[in-house]
């Protein structure tokens, strides 16, 4: 046969079909698929290939090569922390054994078993784990949709976003108003807004010290709101004005063009507009079919989907319980689930699920607070068993303790994430 | 108790884990409950005080806080001595109100059956914050007692070995069940009995006889003597 252009091409596109569509079952071993490289993602992947020592093929899908942590953006907004602090490579997982792929995980398809990217091509799976965190509802803040993100930053996933705000937050003229429209339960991190307000704060009353900050908040009540609020009266005295439920914090529209907030119908000229709209689950765990309203159901023993023995969802996106949303949960769920999964697959042991949460928060420079609790599986859900929350009125030697404690956290769960740096 | 060894027996060869002992209710069943309750008590969206003050927000509240309502002195003087609602204080005040506030407006017999009880919590609970939102919100369980290997509370023990081992045992406790200064370890549920007997063996418990007599028992004989002293009866 002679080659000619045309069955060369032929030729060629078959031979890049079948490259599109890799078999990466690597000679039986079971394989499992992670979308999303945060807390949960991250930790699953790594304990899975880890503890598998190579039995289990373990890929992780993540778009981003530098992953900015949300948990501790605050205190990068409050000049406490660089965001180079922030940010982690995936080459200690790498490095561990997992195989990372930069890339956008589009479609599962759960009868075939296998995740899209939107690179082209598809990963089989045995199990799927879904830690896609979170998206935002639309339409929740009036006037307010992702392509005003950039005029009023949500600043709540981690990178990009948290700088254009410092950046906005730095470029604020004397005396002005920095506004944040709080989100409705259930959120990322439920203390976030209120530490944010506080490093704000911090930031403003070096550099802008007759600046405000204006809260518009649905909520009646937040957690740590003793703490929060005994803080703001002690380190930033009248600068902090939060707006509850009560008083129409809920009843708020905004407008990116004029740069104007309408609380309670009150139009209000601002400089800076955070706002934090509701949330829920990654766009993904939608696509696979596993939510019920806006978060994914699980079964609080292993982290399984609800809606699919096969695919587990883990941390923000997931239902889970008591459990507040944070990067600690989804930590502390990942290892639950990592567990299951590779006894599942390899036949190794599994041990009752075990769950802690510690959200600590800091208020000024070395005035840390924190909550924290444990929780167990129960056939209904995750449920908290204990707790413990720091004291109005501890002394500031506690206060500091408090934050340092928190210091030594984030080198812990970064590395537990991450593994080492290479 | 042997359906649940069952389960934890098939559970194991699964390799599934194993669910808590977290103590749960049904919401629904205590919505039931709570109709003896509703002459005097409103909760959820919009209640108000009728004779009794609203339940919105009860878990981890002062006794007799609420600014508006009035409470009777002794429910005044329960709040200034520490009182607070929780799961726990709430059941014992159920089960007989009169007992824990006895000047109470409050004339309700109470609630005997502790199913019962649980489920009105659970429900009433559901007015309260949600741990998820408001991390330091009260517990809505309690926490497994012990932090034994399911592995070893799955094995099935041998009675029959356990009443030869047993031997060791009633030279101090009586086999008949008594209890004179040295405690009963008949009909003990197995579970609790092969806690406890780990506890020793791992000194988490403090006896040193027990703690010797633990020491060298092996997984199984630990199961074979719960299994045995579980059904004695004489």
């Amino acid at each position: 046969m002679t080659l000619n252009r045309r069955t060369f091409l032929g030729a060629s596109a078959v031979a890049a079909a079948t490259l599109a569509a890799p078999m990466v079952r690597a000679q039986g071993k079971p394989r499992v698929v992670v979308i999303g490289g945060g807390a949960g993602g991250a930790t699953a992947a790594r304990y899975i290939a880890k503890d598998s020592k190579g039995d289990v093929d373990v890929t992780l899908i993540e778009p981003t090569r530098t992953y900015y942590t949300c948990f501790f953006s605050n205190l990068y907004l409050g000049g406490i922390k660089d965001i180079d602090d922030l940010g982690h490579s995936y080459g200690g997982l790498a490095a561990g054994g997992v195989n990372v792929v930069h890339d956008w995980a589009v479609g599962v398809d759960r009868d075939a078993k296998t995740v899209t990217l939107a690179g082209g091509g598809s990963l089989p799976y045995d199990k799927l784990i879904l830690s896609p965190g979170i998206d935002f509802v639309d339409g929740a803040v009036s006037g307010w949709d992702l392509s005003a993100q950039n005029a009023m930053p949500h600043a709540y996933k981690g990178g990009s976003q948290t700088e254009l705000l410092k950046a906005q937050l730095k470029a604020m003229p004397e005396g002005g108003t920095f506004a944040m429209v709080a989100p409705p339960n259930p959120y990322r991190c439920p203390p976030g807004p209120y530490e944010r307000v506080s490093m704000v704060a911090h930031y403003l009353k070096a550099n802008n010290p007759t600046a405000k900050i204006i809260v518009a908040d649905p909520k009646p009540k937040f957690s740590k709101m003793a703490l929060f609020q005994e803080g703001w009266n002690n380190h930033y005295a009248g600068m902090v004005d939060w707006i509850g439920e009560d008083f129409g914090g809920g009843e708020v529209s905004v407008d990116p063009a004029t740069m104007t907030v309408t609380i309670d119908g009150e139009e209000t000229k601002v400089d800076v507009c955070n706002v934090i709209p509701a949330m829920k689950a990654g766009r993904i765990a939608e696509i696979a079919g596993v939510t019920d309203g806006n978060w994914a159901p699980v079964n609080a023993a292993d982290m399984s989907s609800k809606a699919d023995p096969d695919i587990y969802v883990l941390g923000d996106a997931s239902q889970q319980g008591d459990m507040p949303k944070s990067g600690f949960s989804a930590n502390s769920q990942a290892k639950v689930c990592a567990n299951a999964v590779r006894g599942a697959l390899t036949g190794s042991k599994v041990f009752p699920a075990k769950f802690s949460n510690t959200c600590w928060s800091l208020i000024d420079a070395n005035d840390g607070v924190k909550v924290g609790a444990t929780y167990e599986a129960t056939d209904e859900k995750i449920a908290k068993v204990d707790g413990f929350i720091s004291q109005t009125g501890e002394t500031s030697d506690v206060r500091k303790a408090t934050y340092e404690e928190s210091e030594g956290w984030y080198a812990g769960i970064t590395a537990d994430m991450f593994g080492a740096s290479v | 108790m042997r359906s649940v060894f069952k389960y934890l027996a098939v559970a194991s060869l699964l390799g599934l884990p194993i669910a808590g002992h977290a103590d749960t209710g049904d919401a629904e069943a205590g919505e039931k409950v709570f109709q003896q309750c509703k002459g005097c008590h409103q909760v959820g969206a919009g209640a108000k005080h009728r004779s009794g003050p609203h339940l919105n927000g009860l878990f981890g509240r002062k006794a007799a806080s609420l600014d508006d309502f009035r409470y009777s002195k002794s429910f005044q003087r329960a709040g200034a001595g520490g009182l607070e609602w929780h799961a726990d204080t709430l059941d014992v005040f159920l089960e007989n109100p009169r007992a824990m506030a006895s000047g109470t407006r409050m004339s309700f017999r109470g609630i005997k059956n502790a199913d019962d009880r649980a489920n009105l919590i659970v429900y009433l609970r559901t007015f309260s914050d949600d741990p998820a939102n408001i991390p330091e919100a009260d517990p809505t369980a309690q926490a497994l007692d012990h932090d034994l290997d399911p592995a070893i509370l799955a094995l099935k023990g041998d009675p029959e070995y356990g009443e030869y081992l047993s031997g060791e045992c009633t030279t101090c406790h009586q086999a008949a069940g008594g209890d004179d200064g040295i405690p009963s370890i008949t009909l003990w549920p197995e579970d609790q009995f092969v806690v406890a007997m780990h506890a020793y063996k791992t000194k988490q418990r403090n006896h040193p006889v027990m703690q010797m007599i633990a020491g060298r028992l092996g997984d199984d004989e630990i199961a074979a003597l719960a299994a045995y002293f579980k059904d004695l009866e004489n």
